[in-house]
């Protein structure tokens, strides 16, 4: 079977897998990372969002073979430490507004949260009502209020 | 006049005196023969005993039976019996731990169980463990959750628990700080003494620990004394939700349990006639295992991703299913055949209507799932389960197993909307890992959640309401349903107490049905109907069950009823409430939502009330139907009008922990927008269209409204009532009242946008689409 390397939260892992299985399934199958969920398999929730270099991109839409030794994917569980922190400005901003109902979608909604106000602050811009409704993340509980206030509290954190 | 075993209930204007409260805080309980201090709760008076009487007699109940015994007390009456069961045990660590009977699906309930325990044992809520009890048969019926009624049934037993290990601490304190139990306090998890000597709760876990299982009395804190109960308090499991720690049944590692998925027919429950391919199948790269189910063909693989390709390699002939050749339009003229007679015209004025409601997913986020690990002489399951007594029983039976050698750990869910009322993942995964004779973790794909999940039946209601002048002389409400499966949990509460309620011998859905229906106005004579047809689908009881359709159709004959006798709508409504916190909500969300007030054509306020579950809500939203709002761009989605602002004001009693409160009512508005504006499931020949996030339209952030004010009224009873399901009825009705009015229409039909099909459906040959490769152009 095919070897593939590339880092996973800050470390180096090689997995033996077919090159087209995507990549959420190598980090929940595979590597026992649980972090990003399952919510459609089709790039539609999000709920799968992590980050690829930074970017905020969906797993279970990428093969694996398309990553390269070098490419450096952020789930959930390696957020925080992209800060040198215990959390991250938007998971405090996620506790303070007490985000969570079910929690399934969540981890999702703060990696495209991150990803969101990264984007705003490259383009030198305070994030929009624009910015909030263009997040394609579903929430099946209905969270929606609470993470558009997280979102605009850890901005102003990050 | 119908006989009142038909189901009708009939109401005069009176209304009837409250049902009596306990007045007591002393209770029985147990400190149980353990290592350390483990206390039970005795079973407390349920509340609704005095409800059996009212059943004997004849002729027709003068009052709304909801008014003298509801669904929650229904539910309440059968926990009520095994509550001693529930135990608090303090460790020798300072932590209270407790496993309880439930499921936790979001609603926040270890959160206010956790208060519970911290309120009554003065221990701080971070030292307080909840975890989900396995299935108890043993428990009987108190281990279901739903209709709201957890906080309801539970909020004395597991006080009374609490307030037993405290009495215990105490007396074990006393003897170790040679001091009179009356001149100790608890504070922070410690005993103090009067000198301010002190010893911790973990320290006094053996001490206090009983060696024969003892009844004591236990006095349960007053009310003005809380400190806990009542706060708003963050969610206890908030930081391993937002740092990904949070475990659901997915993400556990149960040995060897691979990923299992299943090859599902085209057509509602169609069934496996032959598999042309299945050792080519099993030769794939990753599959182990390949084997016929009874609902389609399991295949097992070392990644979900090798089972989705697994599945859609699979060369599967289908017999028809249960609802063949069915479409939307057969289906309502069924319900229309079966609708009951509205009976003779009226002499008076009327306004009359006819609504119908389109079937609804409930699917969570997290899709139905289980693992199970079945043996020749046992089985272990683990899933997210809100009646796992049921599911216990059901799959041993299935696996030909005791029911004592099945274990059934409930995990938390990822959501459950009604849906993690039923065990359709369990007993897949059992069957699939028996005949596999391997563990399986078995997961549907979302397009198999959406087509062959549970959904809320598509019913019709129809209304006619009597007048003269300003009068409102009687209300009738016709409700006709494709049948509601409540088999699993509510069916059984209902046959072991249905002998106790007022309601005759009617069937499991009716019984639901009148027992949570209430009629918040006084309209003269009133009297509703539930009918039932066609069991061809697989349909469950969604959030608020039968509250949003029959409540959204109420409410927009309320407003006409208002518009006809010339008086505005929320004056109409405060008039007519028989109850006083209705009319209280009601007030506060027009006032603090500016009621009235002006706006531009095409926007508009809309206004509704419901009561349910011991509590009221009132819900004002405002609406954009603009065309240019409504037509605005959205990839893949809908975006239709936009509720632009909310207010709710919610009063469930006594609100345990109001910060959950609000975000359960939240939540509840997200679902009320939905149903509403653009969720809805399409029948064509035996099949479900939608098939994920992008054709079933859930509310999204572009739906959502930007401005929104929850209120949490201040305690208006002693006890809580029930809120995670109450605020949709009222939500999902308000924004139908605010749409009509902005588009000077009466919606009857709904969603408003069911008419249209906003997107490509997916084919249902292979079931479940292609997984995509393009993730990485669409980086943000
Ligand atoms: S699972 Fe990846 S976007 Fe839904
Ligand atoms: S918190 Fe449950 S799906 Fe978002």
């Amino acid at each position: 079977m095919p070897e593939h390397t590339f880092r996973v939260n800050g470390e180096t892992v090689t997995v033996d897998v077919a090159d087209d299985v995507r990549l959420l399934w190598v980090l929940r199958d595979v590597l026992g990372v649980t972090g990003p969920k399952y919510g459609c398999g089709i790039n539609v929730c999000k709920a799968c969002t992590s980050h690829l270099n930074g970017k905020a991109v969906n797993p279970c839409a990428i093969p694996v073979k398309a990553l390269e030794p070098d490419d450096e994917v952020t789930t959930i569980e390696g957020l925080a430490d992209t800060v040198d922190a215990d959390l991250h400005p938007m998971q405090q901003a996620w506790l303070d507004q007490d985000v969570a109902q079910c929690g399934y979608c969540q981890p999702g909604q703060i990696m495209a949260a991150v990803a969101v106000v990264r984007r705003a602050k490259e383009e030198g811009r305070e994030i929009s009502d624009a910015d909030l409704d263009g997040i394609r993340n579903v929430c099946r509980c209905g969270t929606y209020f609470r993470i558009r206030e997280a979102i605009r509290a850890g901005a102003k954190a990050m | 006049m119908r006989p009142r075993s038909s189901g009708t209930t009939d109401r005069s204007p009176q209304s009837p005196p409250p049902a009596p409260e306990l007045g007591r805080r002393r209770f029985l309980g147990y400190v149980l023969a353990a290592p350390t201090l483990m206390a039970a709760a005795e079973l407390a008076p349920a509340p609704a005993a005095t409800a059996a009487d009212t059943s004997s007699g004849p002729g027709i109940p003068t009052t709304d039976i909801t008014e003298i015994v509801d669904l929650n007390d229904a539910l309440t009456l059968a926990a009520a019996p095994t509550s001693a069961l529930i135990t608090v045990q303090v460790n020798t660590d300072g932590t209270v731990s407790f496993a309880l009977p439930r499921a936790e699906v979001g609603q926040g309930i270890t959160t206010s169980t956790a208060m519970l325990i911290a309120e009554e044992m003065d221990v701080p809520l971070d030292r307080v463990r909840i975890t989900l009890a396995d299935a108890r048969p043993e428990l009987l019926f108190n281990q279901l959750t739903g209709a709201s009624n957890t906080t309801i049934s539970t909020y004395t037993p597991v006080r009374v628990a609490a307030a037993v290990a405290r009495g215990r601490l105490l007396e074990a304190a006393a003897i170790e700080l040679g001091a009179a139990v009356s001149t100790l306090t608890i504070k922070a998890g410690e005993v103090i003494g009067a000198a301010g000597d002190r010893i911790g709760i973990g320290d006094l876990a053996r001490k206090a620990a009983a060696v024969t299982t003892e009844a004591v009395t236990a006095e349960l804190k007053p009310a003005d004394r809380f400190t806990v109960i009542g706060t708003p308090q963050n969610r206890v499991d908030a930081l391993a939700a937002v740092t990904g720690r949070k475990k659901f049944a997915m993400d556990l590692a149960v040995p060897n349990a691979l990923p299992t998925m299943v090859c599902r027919p085209p057509t509602i429950n169609g069934k496996v006639a032959s598999v042309a391919n299945l050792d080519a199948v099993r030769t794939m790269p990753g599959v182990t295992d390949a084997v016929v189910i009874s609902t389609g063909v399991a295949v097992r693989a070392r990644t979900f991703g090798q089972c989705i390709d697994a599945v859609r390699a699979l060369n599967v002939a289908w017999r028809p299913g249960t609802a063949a050749s069915k479409s939307d339009r057969t289906v309502l003229d069924e319900l229309k055949a079966a609708e009951p007679s509205m009976g003779l015209p009226s002499v008076t004025p009327t306004v009359e209507e006819t609504f119908t409601f389109h079937f609804r997913g409930n699917s969570a986020l997290e899709p139905n799932c289980a693992i199970a690990d079945v043996r020749s002489d046992r089985a272990e399951i683990w899933s997210g389960l809100k009646s796992p007594i049921v599911a216990k029983q059901t799959i041993a039976a299935r696996l030909g197993l005791p029911v004592g050698a099945v274990t059934v750990h409930v995990t938390e869910s990822g959501g459950s909307f009604g849906r993690k009322l039923f065990f359709d993942a369990a007993s897949e995964a059992a069957e699939a890992s028996q005949k596999m004779g391997k563990p399986v973790k078995l997961m549907w794909h979302r397009a198999d959640d959406a087509r062959q999940g549970r959904a809320h039946p598509m019913a019709t209601s129809r209304v006619r309401a009597s007048y003269l002048g300003g009068t409102v002389l009687g209300y009738k409400q016709r409700h006709t349903s494709v049948a509601t499966d409540l088999s699993h949990g509510f069916g059984e509460v209902i046959t072991a107490i249905a002998a106790k309620l007022p309601v005759g011998d009617i069937g499991f859905s009716e019984t639901f049905f009148q027992l949570s229906q209430s009629m918040p106005y006084d309209f003269g004579v009133y009297s509703r109907v539930l009918n039932e047809t066609d069991k061809g689908f697989n349909t469950g009881s969604m959030r608020n069950v039968y509250s949003p359709d029959v409540t959204c159709a109420r409410e927009l004959i309320v407003d006409r009823l208002a518009a006809n006798m010339g008086k505005d709508p929320v004056r109409f409504r405060h008039d007519a409430l028989s109850d006083e916190r209705a009319r209280a909500v009601l007030d506060k969300v027009a006032d603090l939502g500016n009621w009235g007030r002006t706006m531009p054509a095409g926007t508009a306020q809309g206004i509704a009330v419901h009561t349910e579950y011991h509590a009221a809500n009132a819900v004002l939203v405002e609406i954009d139907c603009r065309p240019e709002t409504v037509n605005r761009p959205i990839r893949d989605g809908v975006a239709g009008p936009r509720v632009t602002k909310a207010v709710c004001a919610v009063d469930v009693g006594l609100a345990v922990n109001p910060r959950g409160l609000e975000a359960q009512m939240m939540g509840c508005l997200m679902d009320g927008i939905a149903q509403t504006l653009t969720a809805s499931l399409h029948l064509r020949d035996g099949a479900f269209l939608e098939a994920s996030w992008d054709n079933y339209f859930y509310t999204r952030q572009w739906n959502t409204p930007p401005e929104l004010d929850i209120v949490i009224m201040p305690s208006s009873r002693e006890k809580p009532g029930g809120a995670g399901e109450l605020g949709v009825a009222a939500a999902m009705a308000a924004v139908a009242c605010a749409y009509a009015r902005a588009t000077g229409t009466m919606p009857t039909s709904f969603p408003v946008n069911h008419g249209t099909l906003s997107f490509e459906p997916k084919p249902t040959v292979p079931p479940v689409p292609a997984s995509p490769t393009d993730g990485l152009d669409h980086a943000i």
